[in-house]
């Protein structure tokens, strides 16, 4: 239903372009979600953000993008603006500041609903509103209620109903539980896993807890340095992770059995002068040759994952010799600003 | 010292309109300041002369013939007036400005670091003098010194202090109070740093920076009051200083006859001087505070996009 | 953590409440401000005209022998049952002086407020929604020389500029002698009572002589408006839930009136209440410059005449005036922001 192709998102600095986003390119099915997970830093939030276009005035923005198997407008452009809330919609990080004080819940239904289809009655309006928040679990008794009203958790829950009320065919989740406890982070992730079922919505969730991904993703993408480096079924992914990266990201997360603290050394590099060739290579435990000199072809492998690295060639493109072992560790060195 | 780097730096980064205020502004306050300062030179004749050279000056010219901006009913010259004027401005509002400063910051670096009751008391004192319409207390004040110690630069400067220091309290004691809180003053209490250290290095470099900004407006305020007070005739005595609001209570007379120089000029002067010093706060305002900032993308090249 | 939005009825009467410990509060510093000064108000004020056992008996009667104690009861308890005594160089009742004289100021501050807000608020909105652009700076810089220049002077420049323009048009004082004697008093509030006698006439001189006066104490209270909804409407343009209202596909032009625009205007109503204070101290110079027979006229003579009296009865209204004013504003905006309740 969604096909991103060759999408860039880069950023004017003095030193030069800032290349957030560089060249992604992934596939959403209705009622699919589809995680996408990395390092802070890594262009997911700029992601999620450019499809909506939501990105700050001055931002490159680039890239053929079906949607629903017609091209989508411009991204930012008045076309593709008036395309949110009816087909796009966005669940933000921090619930506190996303709704209008001054407003109650009801107005803010009505005014979200009204913008779409100015003849709708306000009993039209409550009658869906409703419908909605009941998903949400958030009692009738509650509809004309002011936001402060409300805890962090029943927020979020009001803004993903906002969210949904028109039914957007894609929705983008950004990081939604990161500002919440663990105990509500658990309901809203059971939300959001069920809204598949109730409305057959494909989800794009951002985030950087991968326990979340295996909760309630169909598929994950790995994000790293403004590149998907992995994109697979969540399940698969997890069982058998193909990037060096994506490896150390699932080695570094802590559980129950952790006797360890893994980390990757190094830090992300920086988006206006890139490393040469493969971007992860100056952290990466098997670098090889080729991986200093040439950036890796993405690759289709036999279970339906998509990786771009060099240890799973292709072998045709790798010179000789390039296959020789060569690792760039540094260690935690300044990180100069991205 | 780190805070004028740090304003310094994000001017850089401003649009057009923060800095031409900031530089208009500065420029307007050089201007007064060097009238203050060189007055006995730039004044072709003393604030109460009316006389040069055994000639009485006429009464209440228009501007021209050896007198600039010409002359009022008590035969003075008023572009010599408005000059000494400008040395009783500055005079009144350093004063003023630095007292109430230094006693805003100290009680309120006090208040916000001990609490307790002598917060409270502090906190009640300065709520009222503050609720308290700013004008009608300079009255009062400027009224009851006047009587103590003579009306004059001091008793207008002390009324002023006593309007303003509640103000610097205020944001002394809270930015003090949400230091205290913060972590770093935690942490640097946990690694053994006196009481002392953390006031004067952590909490005073703190609140510092959004010092010049109050200050600069409060000066602007405290012009604007000296000149009310000047015009209700509780401010500075004419033969004993040049004041422009009490030029301009004379002047009232002369509207209805016509007269037009002996009330714009002084006028003019307050004006210009408030606005200048205005721009110079509010222009620091934009550049300090982040909200106001307002950054630039620069824009993408075409030829950086085929790379 | 839930709450009830019932608490309203509660919250105003908290503040209603208070407006007795910062009166009380007020009212002591007065008193203590107008004894901290040297030698006696008596003498100070009418020394040179009566003979001495004449000026002692005026102090007996003012109690100014008592000790201060008993000072600071007659003048609470005074405040409580409307008296304020009367004045030491025409031993008028002062309350009479605030009836007199109340109205007029009224007049001028309400209608300087009203200018004020017509004005200001559209100007400072504009400012912010075009920001950085040439109305954006010509609005702020409007807004810095109006609250820069001091009422008096711009005062004076209005009366010079109609003077030469509108030669004819009245530059001085509420209205013309013959309104003044034609209108009968009733309410002491001079176009109110031109009004309820029909008498159009007298109203539009009313009118006329007020329109300076006001524009020029509400002018200085503009720049402030400007300034403030300038800086309100720049927070609330970046405010999280605007962008969270562009994201549901509100059109940008209703984004900014119903989410930027309204939240920005909410302050407002408390900035009134800081201001009530600055409207006085303003309304004392305006009338001074226009000979506006207000309290503020009153005021500045009794301070010239060193009446100890009758400057502590007018500041004590003053004082008893901003206080309630602002609680009532306080009440105001619980009734519009609803987070303020509790």
């Amino acid at each position: 239903m969604l096909s991103v192709r060759d999408l860039r998102v880069w950023y004017g600095t003095e030193r030069g372009p800032a290349k957030a986003v560089n060249g992604v390119n992934f596939d959403l099915m209705p009622g699919e979600t589809l995680g996408l997970v990395g390092e802070s830093g890594c262009g997911k939030t700029t992601l999620g953000r450019g499809l909506l276009g939501l990105l700050p005035r001055g931002a490159f923005v680039d890239g053929d993008i079906t949607f629903k198997g017609k091209p989508m407008p411009p991204l930012g452009s008045k076309e593709h603006r008036a395309l949110r809330g009816i087909e796009l919609g966005m669940i933000f990080q921090e619930p506190m500041t996303r709704l209008n004080p001054l407003m109650r819940i009801s107005e803010h239904f009505e005014e979200t609903m009204q913008a779409h289809n100015p003849d709708i009655s306000k009993d039209q309006v409550r009658h869906e509103a409703l419908e909605v928040l009941r998903v949400m679990g958030i009692p009738p008794t509650r509809y004309r209620s002011y936001p402060h009203e409300f805890s962090g958790g029943m927020r979020q829950r009001l803004t993903i109903a906002l969210a949904l009320v028109l039914r957007p065919a894609f929705i983008v989740a950004d990081e939604p539980t990161t500002a919440l406890d663990v105990l509500v982070e658990a309901q809203i992730i059971k939300i959001l896993a069920d809204l598949r079922r109730e409305f057959d919505t494909a989800l794009l969730l951002i985030t950087h807890n991968l326990g979340i991904v295996a909760e309630a993703c169909d598929r994950v993408a790995v994000m790293y340095a403004g590149r998907i480096v992995e994109v697979g079924d969540a399940r698969e992914v997890f069982r058998s992770p193909q990037h060096p990266y994506t490896q150390e990201l699932l080695r570094s997360t802590i559980s129950l059995g952790t006797t360890g603290l893994t980390y990757i050394p190094g830090a992300p590099p920086s988006l206006i002068q890139p490393p040469p060739g493969c971007l992860f290579h100056p952290r990466c435990p098997h670098a090889m040759r080729v991986c200093t000199t040439q950036h890796p072809v993405p690759l289709q492998l036999d279970d339906g994952q998509r990786v771009e690295c060099w240890l799973h060639g292709p072998e045709d493109q790798i010179p000789s010799g390039g296959r020789e072992p060569m690792v760039v560790r540094e260690e935690l060195s300044l990180a100069d600003e991205a | 010292m780190a805070s004028i780097r740090g304003i310094l730096a994000p001017f850089r980064e401003t649009t057009g309109f923060a800095r031409w205020m900031l530089l208009v502004g500065v420029v307007i306050v050089v201007f007064f300041t060097v009238l203050a300062v060189g007055a006995d030179w730039i004044a072709p004749y003393g604030f109460a002369q009316q006389s040069a050279n055994g000639v009485d000056f006429p009464k209440a010219a228009p501007p021209g013939d050896g007198h600039l901006m010409g002359t009022d009913r008590l035969f003075f010259d008023v572009w010599s007036r408005v000059v000494y004027g400008a040395r009783t401005a500055l005079e009144v509002i350093v004063l003023a400005v630095s007292a109430s400063l230094v006693l805003g910051l100290v009680l309120g670096l006090i208040s916000g670091y001990v609490g307790g009751w002598i917060d409270r008391v502090l906190v009640l004192v300065m709520d009222v003098l503050y609720a308290f319409p700013g004008l009608l207390l300079a009255i009062v004040f400027g009224f009851l010194l006047a009587e103590k110690i003579g009306a004059g630069v001091i008793s207008a400067a002390g009324a002023l202090t006593v309007i303003y220091m509640p103000q610097y309290f205020r944001v002394v004691r809270s930015s003090t109070i949400s230091a205290k809180e913060s972590t770093y003053v935690e942490a640097a209490r946990a690694l053994g740093a006196p009481g002392r250290t953390v006031v004067g290095r952590y909490l005073f470099g703190n609140v510092i920076h959004s010092v010049p900004v109050i200050g600069t407006l409060n000066a602007a305020d405290a012009l604007g009051t000296l000149a009310a007070l000047g015009f209700l005739g509780l401010g500075i005595q004419p033969t004993d200083g040049a004041e422009w609001g009490f030029d301009l209570s004379r002047a009232l007379e002369d509207v209805t006859s016509g007269i037009w120089w002996t009330g714009l000029y002084p006028g003019l002067a307050i004006v210009l001087l408030i606005t200048g010093l205005t721009l110079v706060g509010e222009g620091l305002n934009e550049t300090v505070n982040p909200v106001l900032r307002k950054r630039r993308l620069r824009k993408i090249t075409v030829e950086e996009t085929q790379k | 953590m839930a709450a009830q939005s019932g608490s309203l009825p509660r919250y105003i009467v908290q503040r209603l409440l208070l407006i007795i410990p910062m009166v009380w509060l007020l009212l002591t510093l007065v008193f203590l401000l107008m004894r901290v000064a040297p030698g006696d108000p008596v003498t100070a004020s009418v020394g040179g005209r009566l003979p001495p056992d004449a000026l002692e008996a005026r102090r007996e009667a003012l109690g100014l022998n008592d000790p201060l104690i008993q000072q600071y009861w007659d003048y609470l308890s005074g405040v409580l049952t409307f008296d304020l005594g009367k004045t030491i160089t025409d031993n008028t009742p002062i309350t009479d002086i605030i009836k007199e004289n109340g109205g007029a100021t009224l007049t001028l501050t309400v209608t300087a407020m009203l200018f004020a807000l017509v004005v200001g608020l559209p100007l400072g909105l504009l400012a912010g929604r075009y920001r950085d652009t040439v109305a954006d700076g010509g609005i702020r810089i409007f807004g810095i020389v109006t609250y820069a220049a001091p009422i008096f002077f711009t005062g004076i420049l209005l009366q010079l500029l109609f003077l030469n323009v509108f030669s004819g048009w009245p530059l001085l004082g509420q209205s013309t002698p013959i309104t003044e004697f034609s209108v009968e008093t009733k309410t002491h509030i001079l176009l109110l009572d031109a009004m309820l006698a029909g008498d159009s006439e007298a109203v539009v001189d009313v009118l006329k002589h007020l329109m300076l006066p006001a524009i020029t104490l509400g002018l200085l209270i503009c720049g402030i408006f400007i300034r403030l909804t300038r800086v309100n409407l720049l927070q609330t343009l970046q405010a999280d839930y605007v962008e969270a209202a562009r994201a549901r596909g509100i059109p940008e032009p209703k984004v900014v009136r119903s989410h930027a625009f309204r939240n920005a205007l909410v302050p407002v109503v408390t900035i009134i209440g800081l201001l009530i204070a600055l409207l006085m101290s303003g309304a004392v110079l305006t009338e001074k410059t226009f000979a506006w027979p207000g309290l503020g006229n009153q005021l500045i003579t009794y301070i010239e005449q060193r009446d100890y009296a009758a400057v502590q009865g007018i500041i004590t209204v003053f004082a008893i005036l901003v206080v309630v004013i602002s609680i009532l504003i306080d009440i105001v905006n619980a009734l519009i922001d609803p987070r303020v309740r509790y």
